[in-house]
């Protein structure tokens, strides 16, 4: 039995057969191929080349219109590289005089000029040999086959484990046979963990390198409440976690049963929770558990699902889907934001290689370079408005520039449909996210010109802190129990109450029951939260009082440290909620 | 910035024309992998032979490979030589690039 300990993303707890999708090298089959046969493999060769390209002049297009010309540049670079005469000619040359493999060939051709720039000793072009193995890789991708297609092709359960697993394709298991994953990558807030949360599958990330201590089939134990991987289970264990599983079933129940009841404090002051969701499907689970509108719609598996643009129609639709299911109440589109992390695995490397990139071209910047798309996006948006209670979030917001800029094009493109006569409703709230700590201290002159804020915290405590969340090495330094993370936030809701612009707080930490207190104490009314974390939310708001909440706040606000935040608050969840700690 | 140094020109023996130029390389991290792509592209467009020499090592600029491995970096002097006959073409069109520094300066 062996146990590796990570970061907990998705509770629950899978019990199955690894699936191993870790290592990024490929078996070569064989190294020689019959004489008679070398011309249909150069076919062959060709044919994995020609894919290979074409692969490559999509990821241009992508980079191009999604980060800039320089970034496209990276890719049509890496294009040429793989239609090098010279290199063909020498990878040609194997499979004809030595019978060698295509694989075999390409493999070795590559490798060969990879490490002589390796040895030249500048420390520049040796980086460059990662080009070259990130070509060798593709080709054999091509020559083999998707790896990653044994996701697709499932038909008994298993537990997926995998190095790194991207939001696409973390979206895209098929959850009727994926029990729950684990990474060696990947923090609390990355989008890869959002996804789990919202497919319900128990997950857990950031586990380090583990991959190579497991082999296909064998059992596995992915505990998403402790952040546990074990890996071939004693008996003892084994039944110690079916009994678990059984029990948080029932548990799971119980807390379902919550649903229509309202959320209010014992003192009867509403408090408006809602949704924060990324796919259409996910309607079912907060109209289920009783949420009074989607307070985040992300927008972003629209454009991750394919590596092409989604069309306005698309968009259309898909925002229609989730407006119409929550008639009335109101649905927050947030506009595109996409940042580094989010673009499809074979981009990575490259994006990556940007020095910070989420100090970079993301989200509201990256929209705002993309006019077109921006526009199309919003166009969708306000189409979609003339079924309910739509209202616009700009995300990444920030200066007062950015925002303006971002209502112009909005007001221009109100004006193009009305031109085009168009069905479509004009009057829509727009709101800002507050995630950028310059927002927050700006928050007085931002809220004359918003209908409503929505505090970001993720990002929020990322910048506050300098914390990058899904680095290893630093994300015991991020949390949401900073004492710096409550002055953003009370200047932001100072700001609001002045300016009576409604505020909620999305992300994470709303998400977290041993926060509601304190946020309700501070002075907030409407917190939206992942669907499956509205019942335990609502628990805790059912057995508050607000001046029980306000006393909760002030003595937390006295503490310094995170550590000392964390466990007075989990300390008075204890006794409001014994059940939830 | 790329400055030309020397110029010389030739007819070889069997008449094919000969350009030959040499440049230093502006770019404060060397020929690397975008400004070659920028290289390659443009040497495809012509007929003539072309390559380019940093000291005893040659590479044929209209390979990618080539120029990666010869790793020509930040003020080092490079020889542009083309065979054919749009030899001079070349050379300037990739001269131009040079002295452009292969627009990957800050905008301003």
């Amino acid at each position: 039995m062996e146990l590796n300990r990570g970061i907990a993303v998705a509770p629950g707890v899978a019990i199955g057969s690894a699936l191993v999708l870790g290592s990024e090298d490929f078996r070569i089959p064989q190294r020689f191929v019959r004489i008679d046969a070398v011309d249909s493999e150069i076919a062959r060769f060709r044919a994995a080349l020609t894919a290979a390209v074409a692969e490559i002049t999509g990821h241009e297009a992508l980079a191009s219109s999604r980060l800039g010309q320089q970034y496209g540049a990276i890719f049509a670079a890496h294009k040429q590289l793989a239609q090098d005469p010279k290199l063909l000619k020498e990878i040609e040359d194997l499979i004809r005089q030595k019978c060698h493999s295509p694989e075999f060939a390409s493999s070795r051709v590559l490798r060969q000029y990879a490490r002589t720039l390796q040895n030249l000793g500048d420390r520049y072009f040796a980086e460059r040999a990662t080009d070259l193995f990130d070509l060798e890789k593709r080709i054999l991708r091509h020559l083999l086959g998707e790896r990653r297609e044994e996701l697709m092709q499932l038909t008994a359960p298993v537990v997926v484990l995998a190095h790194n697993l991207t939001p696409s394709e973390t979206a895209n298991l098929d959850t009727k046979y994926v029990l729950g994953f684990a990474t060696e990558v990947g923090g609390k807030s990355s989008h890869t963990a959002i996804l789990a949360g919202a497919l319900e599958l128990p997950a857990v990330v950031g586990v380090g390198s583990f991959l190579s201590e497991v082999s296909g089939g064998e059992t596995i134990i992915i505990d998403g409440n402790q952040g546990l991987v074990i890996i071939g289970p004693d008996e003892e264990t084994l039944n110690r976690y079916h009994a678990e599983e059984v029990k948080m079933k029932s548990a799971a129940v119980h807390l379902r049963s919550l649903g229509p009841l309202e959320s209010v404090t014992r003192d009867g002051v509403p408090i408006h929770l809602y949704g924060n969701i990324e796919f259409p499907n996910e309607v079912e689970h907060c109209t289920q558990r009783g949420a009074a509108g989607i307070g985040l719609y992300r927008t972003e598996f629209l454009y991750l699902e394919s590596d092409q643009e989604p069309t306005e129609e698309v968009q259309y639709a898909a925002y229609c889907e989730v407006v119409r299911a929550f008639a009335g109440k109101p649905v927050v589109i947030r506009t595109l934001d996409l940042g580094a992390e989010k673009f499809p695995q074979s981009m990575q490397e490259v994006i990556e290689a940007t020095p910070n990139p989420t100090l970079g071209l993301r989200s509201l910047r990256l929209t705002l370079q993309n006019l077109p798309l921006f526009k199309t996006q919003l166009r969708a948006i306000l189409r979609s408005a003339v079924l309910g209670d739509v209202r616009v979030m700009f995300p990444l917001v920030s200066t007062l520039l950015e925002l303006r800029q971002a209502k112009m094009i909005l007001a221009d493109v109100i004006d193009d449909l009305e031109e085009q006569g168009a069905t479509f409703n004009g009057k829509v709230q727009v709101g800002m996210m507050v995630e950028v700590p310059s927002a927050a201290l700006m928050a007085d002159e931002f809220a004359r010109e918003v209908d409503f804020f929505s505090i970001g915290t993720n990002d929020l405590i990322q910048y506050t802190l300098a914390v990058d969340r899904a680095n290893p090495a630093v994300a015991n330094l991020y949390s949401s129990a900073d004492p710096s993370i409550f002055r953003m936030i009370r200047m932001v809701l100072s700001a609001a109450e002045k300016h009576e612009v409604a505020v909620s707080v999305c992300g994470q930490m709303s998400s977290d029951p041993i926060y509601t207190p304190l946020l309700v104490g501070m002075g907030l009314r409407e917190l939206s939260v992942t669907p499956q974390a509205i019942p335990e939310v609502k628990q805790v708001v059912r057995s508050l009082t607000v001046p029980q909440a306000q006393e909760i706040a002030e003595h937390a606000q006295t503490l310094e440290v995170a550590r000392d935040v964390e466990n007075y608050l989990r300390g008075e969840l204890k006794k409001l909620c014994p059940d939830l700690v | 910035m790329g400055k030309p140094l020397t110029t010389k020109r030739a007819v070889s023996m069997n008449s094919i024309p000969t350009c030959t130029r040499n440049v230093v390389v502006g770019l404060e991290s060397g020929l690397h992998l975008t400004p070659s792509s920028q290289i390659v592209q443009l040497a495809q467009k012509f007929s003539s032979e072309f390559l380019i020499r940093k000291g005893d090592k040659v590479a044929d600029g209209k390979s990618m490979l080539d120029l990666m491995q010869l790793a020509a970096e930040h003020g080092e002097t490079l020889q542009l030589e083309a065979r054919g006959d749009d030899a001079d073409q070349v050379i300037a069109a990739i001269l131009s690039l040079f002295e452009r520094n292969f627009n990957l300066d800050q905008p301003g």
